[in-house]
């Protein structure tokens, strides 16, 4: 067993995203995630935010949609993290909600430059892809190993790379 | 109703439904909404080849590969019926490359296994997904990660990564990829 300290350190490395749940589950509470994910896929389809042309049109400024979408999702996420602190809202187990601090890297710059040159070609970020693999994309497979194959180079070359 | 569920949402309903997966995850079990971390956690359970980076307890983030899972099955289960309405300037644009098929929300005309053995297709989907493998993991995180969820919780370095996405952007789609759709082989 790994120390669990260590390897929460380890994770939040290099992301955003971090798991804070010091709780051990038994496989099938994670299936409430599984049920999200589906209803999230087709937001994304309904409102054709893992379309390529949308995603063209963002960067063109031919359209307003996207903005609309990212904007007011932020905000409602905002709204809904404000709420949390201000209220003490804790999870459905009763552990309290952790949002860690993140400390600004170059790897912020050069690698949102590198992503956002990949979005403007391949017309999606990652949850899109899985997105339009479902929707019956399947050349898009090869798309997704790459990027996998992108993130394992990254992982290799870490301590080489600008930080 | 029935047209609400034919024709594609706009955006003030799908943003705010997209926003609210950032307060559901986080009280379903503390788990900060990203996606691109998925892409981590594969290399960590399937090719780990003793990079320190990818040394850690992945099925610790099995939430996560479940919550991509269920994107793709969100995929499998809505059919977007209608024809993408794209921007007439676009469409105009697009036809000089010879993509003149709307009615996927990908055009087939660049993304389908056949054009994958030209060079524009290679470029598009192979080069195109290392990019996005590569930067959202320099980056620490992807539209997700930073842009919803750390701009949501007031984060700084959120902001600069979201400005270097879309400066990115930008570029590529007004500066260099007219160039890459123009390729005939």
């Amino acid at each position: 067993m790994l120390n669990t300290e260590k390897d929460l350190e380890l994770r939040s490395q290099d992301t955003i995203c971090v798991n804070e749940s010091r709780l051990q589950h038994k496989w099938y509470h994670n299936i409430k995630y599984l049920i999200v994910g589906i209803l999230f896929g087709i937001v994304f389809i309904k409102a054709e935010v893992i379309s390529w042309f949308r995603i063209q049109e963002m960067f063109r400024l031919q359209s307003f949609h996207m903005y609309g979408v990212i904007g007011s999702a932020v905000l409602v996420g905002m709204i809904s993290v404000w709420i949390i602190k201000k209220m003490g809202i804790r999870t459905i187990y009763g552990e309290q909600i952790v949002l860690h601090p993140k400390q600004f890297n170059k790897g912020q710059i050069y690698g949102g430059l590198i992503f956002g040159l990949g979005w403007g070609i391949t017309g999606a970020c990652p949850g899109p892809l899985f997105a339009q693999i479902g929707t019956g994309a399947t050349v898009i497979i090869v798309t997704l190993l790459s990027a996998v194959a992108g993130t394992w180079v990254y992982g290799l070359l870490r301590d080489k790379l600008p930080h | 109703m029935l047209s609400f569920l034919k024709d594609p949402w706009p955006w003030y309903v799908a943003g705010p439904l997209i926003g609210l997966t950032v307060p559901l995850l986080l009280i379903l079990g503390n788990k900060s909404f990203g996606i691109s971390s998925s892409l981590r956690h594969i290399c960590a359970a399937c090719i780990p080849a003793g990079i320190p980076f990818f040394k850690y307890n992945w099925k610790k983030e099995v939430w996560n590969l479940l919550f991509v899972s269920g994107i793709i099955i969100g995929g499998v289960l809505i059919h977007q019926s209608t024809p993408v309405a794209v921007n007439p300037e676009l469409v105009k644009e697009l036809a000089g490359y010879g993509i003149t098929d709307f009615n996927q929300l990908v055009p087939q005309q660049l993304f389908s296994w056949q054009s994958l053995f030209t060079l524009r297709g290679v470029i598009i989907m192979v080069l195109g997904g290392f990019l996005v493998g590569f930067g959202t993991r320099y980056a620490g995180g992807c539209t997700s990660g930073h842009a919803i969820m750390g701009l949501s919780n007031l984060q700084l370095p959120s902001l600069i990564a979201t400005i270097s996405f879309m400066v990115g952007g930008f570029v590529m789609v007004n500066l260099i990829l007219p160039y890459i759709l123009s390729l005939t082989i």
